[in-house]
């Protein structure tokens, strides 16, 4: 591959840019599902190609190509020059890059077990056994299971002078099961909803989220759900459990830090944040009890934003965001990093693929844990709601008023965790609810949660990104407001 | 080194492929396939997308992508791969790996054979004028729209994006449907100082839309929603423009399935025939509408019908793949997915009959209302009742005794769909609406009673 790479640079070089990246990436792909019993998807996919970014007449272009061939990788990098000379024609200034060293490396991500190595028969098995643990429970009109296994393989190589490969695994299931009575649809998903659990590892996460206990439970909460009660409408105080808590953090920090969207690049489509430049290092984001941070590097752990280099040769980093409620940094490229003066990129530029244009993403963006333990947290709870498991999100195009509803509630009385909820849900302004943060428990009950499905940019792409999570609670929280009437 | 030869101009065209090049993909998997069936999906992708910001081409883009995708029967076992490149080694390792995984699944004893050649409805949506719009031809067009935004003291950001694509599905039962077409869009957002406008069009002909037109727009929205006010949550009569209504109604396709009513996922379980919307709505499907895209056959290869889904109110007809049909003893409408898959069928080609009254007579009528441009963000709340959650966007306005009175700050609305079709008091002519978060469809701009906004947000 590096030929092509080279090739794809010095054909650029020779048509005028002055720097050019290209990423040649390898993506397999398997995916597995079930319906009440069935096999559903069983699909397989491999695609290669390269992407060749580049910089002339001080405009960027890009062209993506899967003609792997001498002429068709020639033909793709004098197509991404053609498209930077028309981008000069509506320029303002020239792009800068912040300073960065060339890196010659090759990475490949942990596993134990390779999920493309491994029968499928197994695979399918274990779904339906659960898919079928589900509908033992009566009352489930749906059972739904799925299994998601990546395999990227990516040279990445720059008129820098660096030459990165990067093979990187990842793995996902979830399992979801369905109820239709009267008037509602309630629905209960392990280990947590839209696709489950995701991580940078193996088949060894499938076999450690032991899918088989987990989906009675699941299913027979929700079959009670129809009978609990409605969770009310008021202001009070509400514990987010992890995966709620990671998504929480996905909408409200980990996008609002995102320098694109705060320079304006993403006006049009994803929208733009609320921390403008004048807040870092002033804007009391949250409590004191809240620390956050960016953590690409594998000493975080296995997450979907885990990698050794992003998608423009920098190396994974460790960004402070929130300090002790102090709003601290942002994710950046290099040319963001040094649109504001900083003296380096934060690592966070990434692709969805070889025909995708690297944006700045989200890498790990985690909650520093605290010290509670989630039955001390109930304990010390006089009158609250705890709530579960993702079924709603939205956020407004800065990133200031959202509100998310979970798939089940637990009321909380005199420190003990009483009735079931159904249709909880919760809204607020985002540096009102994080200030309202008063606790977050231990590194014991933190999990590094993988959301695969986060879109951003023009053309779309999709993106997985990582949020190391524990429950946390939050005071004067407005509860309900989804499901009000008034 | 050798310069390699590049025409913009015909960049597009050059690299699609021809009939023969189709059948010839498709022959190399059946030559070396020992499956009862085979089936072979090819997918070409070229597109091109300009992105600009701050008054500025901040991203440029172009692609060609290409995907063959294999399916193989075994005794009633079906599984699919797919690869990006059609050299003979490469299929015949998709086609392997379409082999191995159908092997290894359990039988589906109703899975059906595949079906023979079918005869489908031609429809023309391959525009020169898309297809040769070439990178200096885009960055004209975002060069006079910054200029524009610069003029009224504005900034500009958006998409311009052209390309085209090509489709075709084989099997070994003798069928061959091939299509394609182009496509354009151009989205525009004008920033200004505490306000926004926008604007969006997509059609396949790049000649059917005016960047211009649609920016300046966008611009007088931004202007007039300066200074914007906050009105207190509560429920208001509220005017939709194509854009707003259409991202909303999109939430509905896929309740439309068949499938989906035999899950109980559908929000019309136990609802059809009944008068669930106001006796104004009518929605059809209909891929021939000349508003209109896509491919006349579907990811099964039959045609796609013509389905009457909602007649005054009341939901009458769903859509059936091949599998669902049988199952309800009814025919197949063409609006199956490729298989296999767990959700069936949906109609992607959406059209709402529409109504006489213009936008400005809908303002005219309203003594005291809101004006909705753009909605954001919108996710299901509650399934069932269709009860929808998200935000306004990019030009929310007071109207005041029949006219525009100012800009507001934007709401967060928790809405029933079902409910808003029940409360529509005006309809306009329908259109090729473009918005985020559902496909394009034709829909009208609506005067709606009663539509639930919750809360309000800093901007």
């Amino acid at each position: 591959m590096w030929d092509l790479s080279s090739l794809a640079l010095e054909t650029a070089r020779v048509r005028g840019a002055t720097y050019a990246d290209s990423r040649v990436m390898d993506v397999r792909q398997r995916e597995l599902s079930t319906k009440n019993g069935q096999v559903g998807a069983i699909v397989e996919s491999s695609s290669c190609g390269i992407g060749i970014r580049v910089l002339a007449g001080g405009a960027w272009g890009f062209a993506a190509t899967d003609r792997l061939t001498r002429e068709g990788v020639q033909q793709c990098a004098a197509q991404a020059v053609a498209v930077a000379r028309a981008s000069a024609l509506v320029k303002s200034g020239g792009v800068r890059l912040a300073p960065e060293q060339a890196y010659v490396d090759s990475w490949q991500s942990p596993f134990v077990k390779d999920p493309f190595e491994l029968p499928v028969e197994g695979q399918l098995h274990l779904l339906l056994a659960a898919d079928a643990e589900m509908r033992r429970v009566k009352g489930v009109t749906l059972a739904e299971t799925g299994m998601h296994f990546r395999k990227l393989d990516v040279w990445f190589a720059s008129s820098i002078g660096s030459r990165i490969h990067q093979c990187k695994v990842t793995s996902g299931c979830g399992i979801v099961a369905t109820s239709f009575r009267g008037n509602e649809i309630q629905k209960r998903s392990y280990p947590s909803s839209f696709g489950g659990q995701h991580a940078l590892q193996g088949y060894e996460l499938i076999e450690s989220l032991d899918l088989l206990r987990h989906a009675p439970r699941v299913a027979e909460e929700a079959v009670a759900l129809h009978s609990a009660p409605q969770c009310p409408e008021r202001t009070g105080t509400i514990v987010l459990e992890g995966s709620q808590l990671g998504l929480q953090i996905h909408e409200s920090i980990g996008h609002p830090i995102e320098l694109d969207r705060v320079l304006g690049q993403e006006a049009n489509f994803a929208g733009m944040s609320f921390l403008t430049l004048d807040k870092l290092g002033k804007l009391r984001y949250g409590s004191e009890v809240v620390s956050v941070v960016a953590d690409a590097r594998l000493a975080h752990g296995p997450g979907l934003g885990t990698f050794a280099y992003d998608d423009e040769g920098v190396p994974a980093q460790c960004t402070e965001i929130i300090q002790g409620g102090l709003f601290h940094g942002y994710l950046s490229s290099r040319e963001t990093a040094a649109a504001i003066g900083l003296p380096r990129s934060s690592g966070a530029m990434r692709a969805e693929s070889w025909n995708r244009l690297p944006i700045v993403r989200m890498t790990n963006v985690s909650i520093v844990p605290g010290s509670w333990s989630p039955q001390d947290l109930v304990a010390d709870t006089d009158d609250g709601i705890w709530m579960e498991t993702n079924r709603s999100w939205s956020i407004d195009d800065r990133r200031y008023h959202f509100q998310f509803s979970t798939e089940i509630g637990w009321e909380i009385k005199g420190g003990k965790k009483t009735r079931m909820l159904k249709n909880p849900s919760y809204s607020g302004i985002t540096t009102e609810f994080w200030n309202s943060c008063d606790a977050v428990c231990s590194r014991d009950f933190w999990t590094l949660w993988g959301t695969p499905n986060c879109g951003k940019g023009q053309p779309m792409q999709t993106m997985g990104t990582g949020h190391g999570a524990a429950p946390a609670r939050f005071r004067n929280v407005k509860i309900g407001s989804a499901f009000s009437e008034s | 080194m050798t310069r390699a030869p590049i025409s913009a101009n015909h960049w597009i065209a050059g690299q699609l492929l021809s009939s023969a090049e189709l059948h010839r993909i498709a022959e190399d998997v059946f030559r070396s396939s020992d499956a009862d069936e085979a089936e072979v999906h090819i997918d070409i992708v070229c597109d091109a997308l300009t992105r600009f910001a701050n008054n500025c081409i901040h991203q440029n883009v172009a692609e060609r992508t290409l995907s063959v995708s294999v399916r193989t029967v075994y005794d009633g076992r079906t599984a699919r791969a797919t690869t990006n490149r059609a050299d003979p080694g490469s299929l015949r390792q998709a086609l392997a790996a379409s082999a191995s995984l159908a092997r290894s699944r359990p039988r589906n004893p109703s899975l059906l054979a595949m079906p023979g050649p079918q005869k489908h409805a031609r429809v023309r949506r391959f525009f020169g004028s898309s297809a040769e719009v070439t990178p200096a031809a885009r960055a004209r067009v975002v060069r006079d729209v910054c200029r524009l935004a610069a003029r009224r003291g504005h900034t500009a950001a958006g998409i311009f994006a052209t390309g085209a694509e090509q489709m075709a599905l084989v099997n070994s039962r003798g069928f061959f449907a091939a299509y394609h077409q182009t496509r354009a869009e151009f989205s525009v957002t004008m920033l200004g100082e505490d306000s926004a406008g926008w604007a969006k069009a997509s059609a396949p002909d790049v000649s059917a839309f005016d960047p211009l037109a649609l920016s300046g727009r966008a611009a007088e929205k931004a202007e007039r929603s300066r200074c914007p006010r906050e009105l207190p949550p509560g429920r208001y009569t509220v005017i939709l423009e194509p854009a707003a209504v259409l991202d909303l109604v999109g939430f509905l396709y896929y309740d439309f399935a068949a499938t989906a009513i035999r899950d109980g996922r559908s929000c019309f379980n136990r609802r059809m025939g009944k008068q669930v919307m106001g006796s104004n709505i009518t929605i059809w499907d209909d891929v021939a509408h000349p508003l209109q895209s896509g491919a006349p056959f579907d990811g099964e290869g039959i045609p796609r019908q013509k389905v009457l889904l909602v007649d005054r109110g009341v939901p009458r007809n769903l859509v059936y793949s091949r599998a669902a049909a049988k199952e309800a003893g009814r025919r197949p409408t063409g609006h199956g997915f490729a298989l296999p898959n767990e959700y069936g069928e949906a109609p992607v080609n959406l059209v709402f009959a529409g109504g006489r009254s213009s936008l400005e007579e809908m303002v005219a009528s309203t003594d005291r209302g809101l004006l909705v441009t753009r909605l954001w963000y919108i996710r299901e709340v509650d399934p069932y009742e269709k009860v929808l959650t998200g935000m306004t966007r990019d030009g929310t306005f007071l109207i005041e005794s029949g006219r525009i009175a100012a800009g507001l700050r934007n709401f967060r609305f928790n809405q029933s769909v079902l409910e808003m079709l029940s409360n529509v008091e005006m309809l306009g002519p329908a259109v090729r609406a473009a918005g985020e978060e559902s496909f394009d469809m034709v829909v009208p701009p609506m005067k709606v009673r009663d539509f639930h906004f919750t809360e309000v947000t800093k901007f």
